[in-house]
């Protein structure tokens, strides 16, 4: 079990900075995050954009912000579970919490900051009557393991980068691929829509445009689906997997059974100090929500320091807070 | 107004609702949608990612051309259209007088 004061779900900027502000006052941070690494929508999805919206910097890339807060908190030796999404917050009888992660880790702290952003990315599911019956019986939002679908018959739906990608790849495992498309073309990605319209025409594929799967069947596993074709007939097709790849969204995920106050997708808060309505639970940057709310980085950050002045209260209950300027004190290393 | 359009949205029962829109603040559609507090969540920001500010363009004048990043998305979602665009993907101008949306949120 990792132990710490502060746990905080989400790598992002803000979570990053969560760590320096809690830092100054001699807590110690613990950071998970479901992606591989830290920075979270800025190292995912634009690390060469600018930012012009951080102070003091009249330009910055999002890559660049990451490895600045990065080399800013690394005085206080903050310690990372990356790769891994959090799943239970554990209430104990004296007050602190244990978070668990989907594989399994355990982090024992006194105070859980959510710092979560857009949520976890996960995959969009297409409007299937019965669909959720045959979750891991047949349907599969995405694919962990391809062997799992060597020598058997797939259908897998959608027109996106994925679908192409793994339309390609799982081509020379499966024993029969069909790919079904609502559309005529495939608009995002050139390169992957021509190999597999060349797959198609060598016969290695079937190719199944204008069509939607609307059905699935199966006695506990599914064995076949229902195609219907724009301005033609249905028909059913037999098949041992359906792949369903409609992208990701992004959701609050297993945060939504925690018990946390939510509107429309974020955590509800009090602009006091940020706090959820679980007391030792606070919610900073993108994933919460408050009148007058401003999803900005630099918003983010001013949440970060007052939760962490009213997390200070929770870790040190006998200590007066007093706030401190780093022009006055400078850094002090944690050990 | 001059720097001033009108866009519409369009009910189910295809009754329609007029919102006036500003050309002038560098807006996108799918904000001033928000602004006018229709339900759209809008999760992204506005970077072509979530897909839920997903509209269905019902009538229009010439629109911005397609991004690939928003090409990709609309090909990925399961119940978009030839007529589907992202509103954030869309930015106020003239040229969007009298755009007529129907709101397709994706969850």
């Amino acid at each position: 079990m990792i132990k710490t004061d502060i746990c905080i779900v989400g790598a992002g900027p803000v979570g990053l900075f969560a760590v320096f502000e809690a830092g100054l006052l001699k807590m110690r941070c613990h950071v998970v995050d479901a992606l591989p690494m830290v920075g979270g929508q800025l190292s995912e999805i634009y690390p060469k954009k600018p930012i012009y919206d951080i102070p003091g910097f009249p330009e910055v890339l999002a890559g660049d912000l990451v490895k600045n807060l990065e080399q800013q908190i690394a005085p206080f030796h903050p310690t990372f579970t990356l790769g891994e999404r959090v799943e239970e917050l554990e209430k104990q009888e004296d007050g602190s919490f244990v978070v668990r992660t989907s594989e399994g880790t355990g982090i024992a702290c006194k105070v859980v900051v959510i710092a979560g952003g857009l949520g976890s990315f996960e995959p969009r599911k297409p409007a299937i009557e019965n669909l959720e019956h045959f979750e891991g019986k047949g349907v599969n939002y995405m694919v962990r393991d391809p062997e799992a679908f060597r020598s058997k018959r797939l259908v897998i739906a959608g027109g996106g980068d994925s679908a192409l990608d793994w339309t390609i790849y799982l081509s020379g495992l499966a024993k029969e691929l069909t790919l079904v498309h609502r559309g005529t073309t495939f608009r995002g990605a050139p390169e992957s829509a021509e190999k597999v319209m060349t797959l198609a025409e060598e016969g290695k594929i079937k190719l199944l445009l204008k069509s939607n799967v609307t059905n699935v069947h199966g006695n506990g596993k599914l064995n076949a689906v229902s195609i219907a074709v724009e301005n033609d007939t249905d028909y059913t097709l037999e098949t041992d997997y359906l792949i369903p790849l409609f992208g990701l969204v992004p959701k609050l995920g297993p945060l939504e059974n925690w018990g946390l106050e939510l509107e429309k997708n974020a955590i509800k808060v009090d602009t006091f100090d940020y706090s959820t309505n679980i007391p030792g639970v606070y919610a900073i940057g993108d994933i919460n929500t408050y009148p007058g709310k401003l999803k900005l980085i630099l918003c983010g950050f001013h949440e970060a320091a007052l939760m962490a002045q009213s997390a200070y209260n929770i870790i040190y209950p006998d200590k007066k807070f007093v706030l401190k300027y780093t022009t006055v004190n400078g850094i002090t290393e944690l050990a | 107004m001059e720097d001033t359009i009108k866009i519409y949205v369009e009910h189910e029962d295809g009754t329609r609702q007029e919102v006036e829109a500003p050309t002038d603040m560098g807006l996108s559609v799918m904000e001033i949608l928000k602004a006018s507090e229709y339900d759209i969540a809008a999760v992204c920001g506005g970077m072509a990612l979530c897909a839920t500010c997903h509209v269905e363009v019902i009538e229009s004048g010439e629109l911005p051309e397609l991004s690939d990043d928003e090409a990709n998305m609309l090909d990925s979602l399961p119940h978009a259209t030839s007529a589907s665009r992202l509103s954030c993907q869309l930015r106020l101008a003239p040229a969007l007088d009298g755009l007529v949306v129907r709101l397709k949120p994706e969850a």
